[in-house]
């Protein structure tokens, strides 16, 4: 091999960059992210031509922020997932089975004379112990994802129907559900909740060693084990972070509709998978932001608002939201493979 | 068994093929026979694969002509190749286990009309095939994935034969048989070419050239050296001098004065085995020491220092760092025992492309910036400053994707990261693998201070000159089982050679 051509290869991989810097800023966390809030201000405009006012208010803005926060603290714990190079199929059906066991009589009798934290506890701990089994399964079983959680999905649902016998649990014990659909500051405690789990999950991603280990488990396993990373137990703790952000979507709720149901998160898993990948994060994982997941969720939930002011049916709603699943993918993947030669 | 009357089938003059950054054929002859067994010999990295994959057509050449059957002719895709009558059968065949023998041997172009297949008639047509190569024992309709290796490849030799093939080209085809086994290819072989079919034949095992081949041809550094040598008349120490004789000289750092091997010992291996891919591995290294590990692809060598990592699960055996015995099969336990790997596969195995420099320095000693699990990335990236400065990692910066840096600054990353936690033991499996000639230098120096600080390093290579040339004392491995041991000083290139190949040092 000679140098001039050693030479001429550093010139043209000098040029190359040049070129790609375009493709390099939408390609950047912030420039995707401006383009997410570009989307979510042309809906917003959309909302307040076809609805007016009924679309721009206060009332209906915090509608939306309260539709989104169950959705988006699922969404959060599904970044961590995918981002770690993962799926989860079983979010909602984990949020049934946690709105069901703490809203048992067994569990509101106790809760009535120990206060409803033992509630809280018990969704949070269901949540955990689901996503324990979920990590345990792929990590030690070596299931693949998909399957592991598609069989939890099955399996958290149908252990929800046995324990409620298909019946709506309602919830009697005093103060839970009007701690958590309370008002701090004129804003929804839900909306707190889920500002917090924002700011947590942004802090945990950004700026921890976990959140490190997460970046690299996903992004190449392989060297993230050969650098000493204990890969599998770093997987375990993704899903049950999930499951716990599962646990706290099942108490809002809960809180919400006064009920525990076995059919509560139906379709989680589709919204919250949506949003993540809407948000930016590469499904191959390695690779997202929570800021990006949570203008996914807003898009989302601001786009079945306007639906649902203009009186458009669910099912067109579900239409669109397919498109736009596919048409971010498509987006996606042209940047990826640009970014790739 | 030779044809020297035979015309001539396929005459490369010249070819040259470049890749970024590399030239991997440099001026490359070679005519092949009708009827012949021309065997291609050359070190790792002498550009035999990459003048396999011009014949077959995945490759053009920049340059130099080829003729076929006395036409000057392009071979510009695998299909072209096809249709001249190439046929390759590579080290790692390409058949589809969940296929039957038949399905396998007429992918691409089933027996079929009207678009149906027409299964008996290709199951008539298998039956002669395989008998024409003497394995009518091999069913048509076994699964694929059921036949042993041998059989797997005879099914692929079949393959090849399926179409009108003048040429057959052989990638070390006896690395995956037993001896019993190579006798059957070699009967096949003899087969095919009393048919006047040619075949090119590449493997490091001079026993077998010696009793298959008729003509050699050896590369070295991407041009040819030798052609048209006669299998019978050329002693093995020539061969030995043309592969080995260098045009490059790479500069090696000078070994200390005083032999490492009085310090005390750091890594102890002891009786490491792995079924079924090597056994009894005793290695010490003491503290400043680099000891080399020779030995072919496939003899075990990078599966040895895996397992010694605990990358994978050793089935006998102990490895201790300081006198403390290593958990069996965890990395984790390695590395916190004060090992480091820097893996064959850079790209793959050793480094987060996507990421910034400093966080692939830091990632296997992320805690020391933590607090509660909370990062001083002001301080991490500090300090992986301070170290790539210091290896000169080229071009500076810390937040830049590893991605964009060439292959002897991303090798620099990647022992940045064991500087960082001051590993005791540092592992390098071809540690200058895709690293440029100006690179390498630095990269051997780099590793010597390593040693002179203190830490014991063990270097897998298949370039037997950068084991030599590097390490204290040398390790030959073949097919599993260490063979020698000596300083480094004790044994010339061509003594490990033969090593590797025979498994014996001539007199």
């Amino acid at each position: 091999m000679s140098q001039d051509s050693i030479r001429v290869e550093r010139a043209a991989l000098e040029a190359g960059r040049e070129d790609n810097r375009v493709l390099a800023v939408m390609r950047s966390s912030v420039g995707r992210n401006a383009g997410l809030v570009i989307a979510l201000l042309l809906l917003c405009v959309v909302g307040a031509v076809t609805a007016g006012d009924r679309f721009a208010s206060t009332a209906n803005a915090l509608t939306i922020l309260r539709l989104a926060a169950t959705i988006g603290v699922v969404s959060i714990g599904m970044t961590f997932v995918i981002i770690g190079g993962g799926i989860d199929l079983s979010v909602g059906a984990i949020v049934a089975l946690s709105s069901v066991w703490c809203t048992t009589l067994a569990t509101q009798d106790m809760a009535a004379s120990s206060g409803w934290l033992l509630m809280v506890l018990v969704a949070l701990l269901v949540g955990a112990g689901c996503g324990l089994v979920n990590g345990l399964v792929i990590s030690y079983g070596k299931v693949a994802p998909f399957m592991a959680t598609l069989a939890m999905l099955a399996s958290a649902r149908g252990l929800a129907e046995i324990i409620s016998d298909k019946k709506t649990q309602i919830v009697k014990v005093d103060g839970f559900a009007e701690f958590f659909t309370g008002k701090l500051l004129g804003v929804d405690v839900s909306i707190w909740l889920f500002a917090l789990v924002a700011v947590v999950g942004w802090v945990l991603l950004n700026r921890t060693t976990f959140g490190r280990r997460t970046v690299a488990v996903g992004g190449n396993p392989e060297a993230a084990r050969l650098a000493g990373i204990d890969v599998r137990r770093h997987t375990i703790y993704l899903y049950v972070l999930l499951g716990v952000c599962c646990g706290i979507a099942a108490i809002m709720l809960v809180a919400r509709t006064t009920t525990g149901s076995s059919t509560h998160g139906n379709l989680y898993e589709l919204d919250a998978i949506a949003a993540v990948v809407i948000g930016g994060t590469l499904l191959t994982g390695g690779r997202g932001t929570i800021v990006g997941t949570i203008l996914g969720v807003l898009i989302f939930m601001t786009l079945t608002n306007i639906f649902t002011l203009n009186n458009r049916t669910f099912s067109e709603q579900s239409l669109l939201k397919g498109v736009i699943i596919v048409a971010a993918v498509l987006l996606q993947q042209r940047l990826a493979s640009r970014s790739n030669t | 068994m030779s044809h020297p009357e035979a015309g001539v089938l396929l005459r490369m003059t010249g070819i040259v093929k470049d890749f970024p950054g590399v030239r991997a054929l440099d001026g490359v002859d070679l005519d092949v026979r009708a009827g012949e067994v021309h065997c291609l010999l050359g070190q790792n990295g002498a550009g035999k694969s990459t003048l396999i994959k011009v014949l077959s057509g995945f490759h053009q050449p920049d340059g130099g002509t080829i003729e076929w059957e006395g036409e000057e002719t392009s071979l510009s895709s695998p299909a072209k190749a096809i249709e001249r009558g190439v046929a390759t059968i590579y080290q790692e065949l390409d058949l589809v286990p969940h296929l039957d023998v038949t399905e396998n041997i007429f992918l691409g172009h089933e027996v079929s009309a009207g678009g149906f297949t027409q299964r008996g008639r290709a199951r008539q047509q298998v039956r002669e095939l395989l008998g024409r190569l003497g394995h009518p024992e091999i069913a048509s309709t076994r699964l694929l994935g059921s036949l042993s290796p041998a059989a797997q490849q005879i099914v692929s030799m079949a393959r090849a034969l399926s179409h009108d093939t003048k040429l057959l080209i052989l990638d070390e085809p006896s690395a995956v048989l037993d001896q019993e086994e190579v006798g059957n290819l070699f009967r096949v072989i003899r087969g095919l070419t009393a048919e006047g079919v040619a075949v090119v034949y590449i493997s490091h095992r001079l026993e077998e050239i010696r009793e298959i081949g008729d003509r050699i041809t050896v590369l070295k550094d991407g041009r040819t050296v030798a052609t048209g040598l006669p299998v019978a008349d050329t002693p093995t120490a020539e061969l030995i001098r043309l592969m080995t004789g260098r045009s490059i000289e790479y500069v090696f750092p000078p070994r200390p004065e005083t032999p490492a091997a009085d310090a005390r010992p750091v890594l102890e291996v002891r009786d490491l085995g792995l079924a079924g891919v090597f056994s009894k591995v005793d290695l010490t290294v003491h503290a400043g020491e680099i000891v080399g590990v020779a030995g072919l692809v496939g003899a075990g060598r990078s599966e040895i220092i895996e397992t010694v990592y605990g990358a994978r699960r050793a089935s006998t055996g102990t490895v201790s760092v300081d006198g403390k015995r290593v958990r069996r099969g965890s990395v984790t336990a390695a590395v916190r025992a004060g090992m480091g790997l820097a893996p064959e596969e850079r790209k793959s195995q050793g480094l987060l492309l996507d990421e910034a420099v400093y966080r692939n320095v830091t990632v296997s000693s992320m805690t020391r910036f933590a607090r509660f699990g909370f990062l001083d990335r002001g301080e991490e990236r500090r300090r992986a400053e301070e170290l790539t400065t210091g290896l000169d990692v080229r071009p500076t910066g810390v937040t830049r994707a590893v991605r964009t840096l060439s292959g002897g600054n991303q090798q620099k990353v990647v022992l940045a990261r064991w500087l960082m936690r001051d590993c005791r033991v540092l592992l390098l499996d071809e540690p200058t693998r895709g690293v440029d000639v100006g690179a390498r230098t630095e990269i051997y120096q780099l590793v010597r201070s390593l040693a002179d600080r203190g830490v014991a390093v063990v270097v897998v290579s298949s370039e037997v000159e950068e084991v030599l040339g590097l390490a204290d004392r040398v390790v030959v491995v073949r097919e599993g089982r260490v063979v020698h041991e000596s300083a480094a000083t004790a044994i010339d290139e061509a003594k490990v050679l033969d090593l590797v190949m025979e498994g014996k040092v001539p007199a």
